[in-house]
Parts: structure tokens; sequence; C-alpha cells
């Protein structure tokens, strides 16, 4: 499977949980990709917030409202609008102030869907135990000192913020190659087997 | 001709004017409409009669709905595409922007272009004669501003029988385009906005009230009846310079001229011209001089001061909030005349308003004069902005 196969399969991950013509917002929406796949499969509208020049270009280039911004400074413009889904697809780990990023977020949607790379994915704690390296993989390519990942989290680690802030898990999604891990055991064993997650929550 | 000929022709810097009008609207001319009734002003003025100087490209389809309104800045004129004739050397203001195939592609838009009510190529400003006295206005022309520019342009609209229409421009022209988007939302269905703001901040009035000061201390000007004596053109080309001073950024200003000195190798110890960017200046100073009249720029400047959509409707989401338009800002990295944050201000406001909106700035070293020199990033992102489905 390649890298942009990959990728599809993980949209359509997002897509499936989101309703025909729902309202979203997508924060750092990237290039647009999935953007346009929620509008073409499931008649979404709404926005995304981008902080590159080049990705804002690439998403006016695919016919998509954005705006280039930076989702650290808040959602405070967004508040009211009624939003259905607010959609945080792989940026968790790298915006500076995550807790406030998600509250902001829990504030302006009706729910939240939040997608990371899981550090506590078997291969990467095996990594770090045997290489005595930063865990590199293929989501996560980049060197400590130029990483965007400022934020690295594990399955587990969402777990205990949700349960402290009081946030309601509507649905947990493990990933392992771009395909969601059918599992009982999922609480438990999440944060082995899980290259990725997917989150939805509310406040 | 043969792409040899072409080719070199670019590289010698010298482009003939058979090839640049190839890739341009052509040989246009200005119209003028000329409306014979009266318009109730901001100011609770009446005027009128009104002459409009205005050029179109590309053609008005049946249904009369792919119309673009291009709106000019503060010394523009209706002139922004195409040649006057074979023999002019520089093509209309936005020419790399408007045309077949290009930003504004006049194989699919009808291309408006009017020059602002108070101007002075061919629109009833200040040096227009009073059909009531047989003399020029000077200052008794009335103050006007931005709403009553849009007043005036939407006078040639209704005379194209255009009601539906694409609204955009850079600076004031971006100023002229929100107030568009406000006053006949019914009327506008898109509009882009380039290194503009919703408000004169305090930094660009003060600038615009010592180029004003500037004109007014000059002992021709005579209370601006200086039509039949001698030409107020210190004052105007000084408050030239000031104004051209904002439109660069102290980046774009070093890479230009650095310390680097005019036609000498020494300093003269002398007050005369030492430095490139003095004579930079200085020139541009006297060539506005040459084309503009004093008494416009003291009447355009004021409108543009006076431009506050807020105050005019009590908040900017209320000034947006019966548009249907999609909208588009653009600002521009090193533009410190309309800074990045205003037009995030804007685009706040229209999302606060629950409107299409798209934001975008570009890195940019030219200051606000990018809007007139980043042409390539501009068409790209305005291209795909008029495809989209409003």
């Amino acid at each position: 499977m390649n890298f942009s196969d990959a990728l599809h399969l993980k949209y359509n991950i997002i897509c499936e949980l989101i309703e025909n013509g729902s309202h979203i917002l997508d924060l750092g929406c990237g290039d647009g990709t999935l953007l346009k796949m929620l509008a073409e499969k499931k008649h979404t509208y709404g926005k995304g917030i981008e902080i590159s020049q080049e990705n804002v270009i690439k998403c006016i280039n695919k016919g998509l409202s954005v705006i280039q911004g930076n989702i650290d400074e808040g959602l405070e413009d967004f508040e009211g609008q009624n939003i259905d889904y607010v959609i945080l697809n792989q940026t968790l780990q790298s915006v500076h102030k995550p807790d406030f990023v998600i509250d902001e977020m829990l504030k302006t949607g009706k729910k939240v869907i939040v997608s990371f790379p899981n550090f506590g994915y078997w291969r990467i704690r095996l990594y770090l135990l045997f290489k005595g390296k930063m865990p590199k993989s293929e989501m996560l390519p980049f060197e400590w000192y130029d990483t965007p990942n400022i934020h690295l989290l594990t399955v587990k680690d969402f777990f205990d913020f949700c349960e402290k802030r009081h946030i309601n898990i509507l649905k947990t999604i493990l990933v392992r190659k771009a395909r969601p891990i059918k599992s009982k055991f999922k609480r438990y064993f999440a944060d082995i087997f899980a290259e990725e997650v997917v989150f939805v929550i509310s406040g | 001709m043969p792409f040899a000929v072409i080719a070199e022709a670019y590289t010698l810097g010298n482009i003939p004017n058979e090839v640049a009008m190839k890739n341009s609207v052509g040989k246009v001319e200005t119209k003028f409409y000329n409306y014979n009734g009266k318009i109730t002003l901001s100011s609770g003025r009446e005027f009128g009669p009104v002459q409009i100087a205005y050029e179109t490209y590309g053609t008005l389809n049946d249904a009369k709905d792919n119309a673009i309104l291009i709106l000019h800045a503060l010394t523009g004129d209706a002139h922004s595409a195409g040649y006057h004739s074979e023999n002019d050397k520089k093509a209309g203001w936005w020419d790399e922007m408007i045309g077949p195939d290009k930003a504004f592609d006049t194989n699919k838009y009808f291309v408006i272009s009017s020059n602002v009510f108070g101007g002075c190529s061919g629109t009833t400003g200040p040096s227009s004669v009073n059909p009531e006295t047989g003399k020029r206005y000077g200052l008794s022309f009335p103050v006007i501003t931005i709403e009553d520019t849009v007043t005036v342009q939407k006078l040639l609209i209704d005379y194209f029988g255009i009601k539906k229409l694409i609204v955009a421009g850079g600076s004031m022209g971006g100023m002229q385009a929100m107030s568009w988007a406000a006053s006949y939302p019914e009327y506008v269905t898109k509009t882009i906005v380039i290194a503009s703001s919703a408000s004169s901040n305090a930094q660009s009035i003060a600038f615009n009230a010592v180029g004003r000061n500037a004109i007014f201390s000059d002992t021709n000007f005579n209370n601006g009846d200086y039509y039949d004596g001698d030409y107020p053109e210190r004052g105007l080309s000084v408050a030239r310079m000031i104004g051209h001073i904002t439109y660069l950024c102290q980046e774009s200003m070093h890479k230009k001229f650095g310390r680097r000195l005019q036609n000498k190798e020494k300093l003269t110890f002398d007050f005369g011209i030492d430095f490139q960017v003095e004579s930079y200046l200085q020139h541009q100073g006297l060539s506005f001089v040459e084309r503009f009249d004093a008494n416009s720029y003291i009447y355009i400047t004021k409108a543009v001061d006076y431009f506050d959509l807020e105050e005019q409707y009590g908040s900017l989401e209320k000034a947006f909030e019966k548009s249907n338009s999609s909208f588009l800002i653009i600002s521009f990295s090193s533009d410190w005349l309309y800074p990045t944050h205003q037009s995030k201000e804007i685009t706040q406001a229209l999302v606060k308003a629950k409107k299409d909106v798209s934001f975008c700035e570009i890195k940019s070293p030219c200051g606000h004069d990018a809007f007139l020199l980043e042409f390539d990033t501009q068409t790209n992102i305005i291209k795909s902005f008029l495809k989209k489905d409003s």
C-alpha cells in the first residue's frame, strides 16, 4: 500500500463518521484533500483553517473556502456557528497549546473529531528501547530537532486527558495499517497495537 | 512572430508593442457616461450631473451576469488594461491581471473599470466645470466618501442593466469593493478585497493628512483655485513622495536603493540630491504632477480617511449581514500601510456573519505596492476563486 492510498483509507475513516450535509470546520486542513473528499462524498459545507500559504492556495485551487490562520490563537470567531463537526486531523501533536485547542473545539462544534499518531505503538516503544533514539516512522519521519510534532502523546494519555476534563468520548477508532482494528479489548490493548487513533468527543 | 524573435525581444527588456498587445485586451478606449440626474451624497448634499469615464474589456453576455467591476486605488484611472494606441509604451495599470486567460479572464468575463468620483481622469471631480457657474469646482466640490464613489459606479452598472456582478480592487479599490458588498448585497456575487482595510487606521490618516498639508502649504494652491494660474506642483509632488514611501517597505527600499549615490562617487556636502532614493522620490513626485490634480488628491485621500464600515453600520458583521457574496481577502506580509491584521479583521467579521470567505496572506517583500507587482500568486488565487460556485 503506497502512502497516498493509505491516506485515502484514513480519510475514509473520518468520512464515515460524518453525516450527510454536515457543517464542518477542519483545523490544520493542509492541502484540503479531506475537506474536498467530505464535500464530494458527504456534501458537507464549511471551511478549513491552515497556517501555510502554499496549502491555503492549494485549498483555494480545489474550490474550498479556507482561512489562513493559526489555530493556537483560538476559534472565537466560529462560536455560535452551529458547526456539527470540528476536525483536527493529525494536527493535535503539532499545536502549541493542545489543551486550549481542544477546549476551543469543544466550545465551537457539537462534536469534535481528533486523530493523532499513537506514540505508544509497540514499534515505537521498541525503537526507543533498542535504538535509544527518538523514534522515527513513516508517520513520524522527522528528526528530533526539526519535527513539527512537539506534543506527541499516546492513546492512554488521551483517555486520561478526557477523564480529567470530563470530556465525553463518543467513539474510539484504533487504526493500524490505515484500517480500523476490530478488538473487544480496545481500551486496554489500544496503546500497543494502534498506529494511530481517531476519537469522536463532545463537551 | 517566430518564437526566437519574441524571446530575443524579452531578453533585451524591450518588448515590442505587437508582442505585448497579443497577450492583452489590445487597443481600448476610454468612454464616458453622463448621468444628468442628481445623487445624494453621504454628507446629505445633492450632486449632479455626473460624468463617468470607463473602459470595458470582454463581452457582456445575454443574461448580463458575467460582469466584473474593477476598482482602482487612490490615483488610478479607468484605463486598467490594454493600450490606447499602438505607440503606447505602457499598458493599463492592472494589465497583467486583466485580459484573455489572465486572472480576470476577458474571454469569460465582461470587465468594467471606471475612474473614481472626485478623480481627474474623466469622471467628475474638483477639476471639472460646474455647469451652474461655468467655472471649475475647485474647493466648492462637495467632500465625498468611498460610499459616494460606489453610488456613482452604481449609475454606470444600472446603465448597462447589470444586476449581478463581481467586484474586485486593491487598497482603496478594496474599500470600494467592501462598500459595494455592504451597500448592494443583492447585486454582488463575489467580492475580492486586496491589501485593504475596513477602516483607515490612525497611521494611514496621518500620512494622508501630511500629504494634504503639503498641498495646502504650496503658495500656488490658492485655496484650490489654481486652474488659471501656477500649479501647486511642489505641494502635490511632496504629497506623492510621502505617499510613495508608504507603498514600499524598508526591505524593498533597501534592496532597490541601499545607500547608493545618484550619479556621483562622493557625498556633495550640500542639499542637492545625493542618494538614489532621493532621486527616485523626486522623479515619482514630478511625474505624478503631470497626471494628477491636486484638488482630486485632497478629496480622494479625505474619502479614504473617512472610510469606516464599522462606524457606518454599527459593526463590521452588520455591514456584511445582508450580503450574498463570497469573499476573497488577500493581504501581503510586508504591507505596513494596510497590514495583514486589518485583513484578518475583515475576515473575522465575515466568519462571524457566516459568510463564505477565504483569506490568504501572500509572502512578499514589495510592501503595499505588492498588489500591483505580485501577479503570479494573485492570478492563481483569483482564478480559482472566480471558478468556484457561489
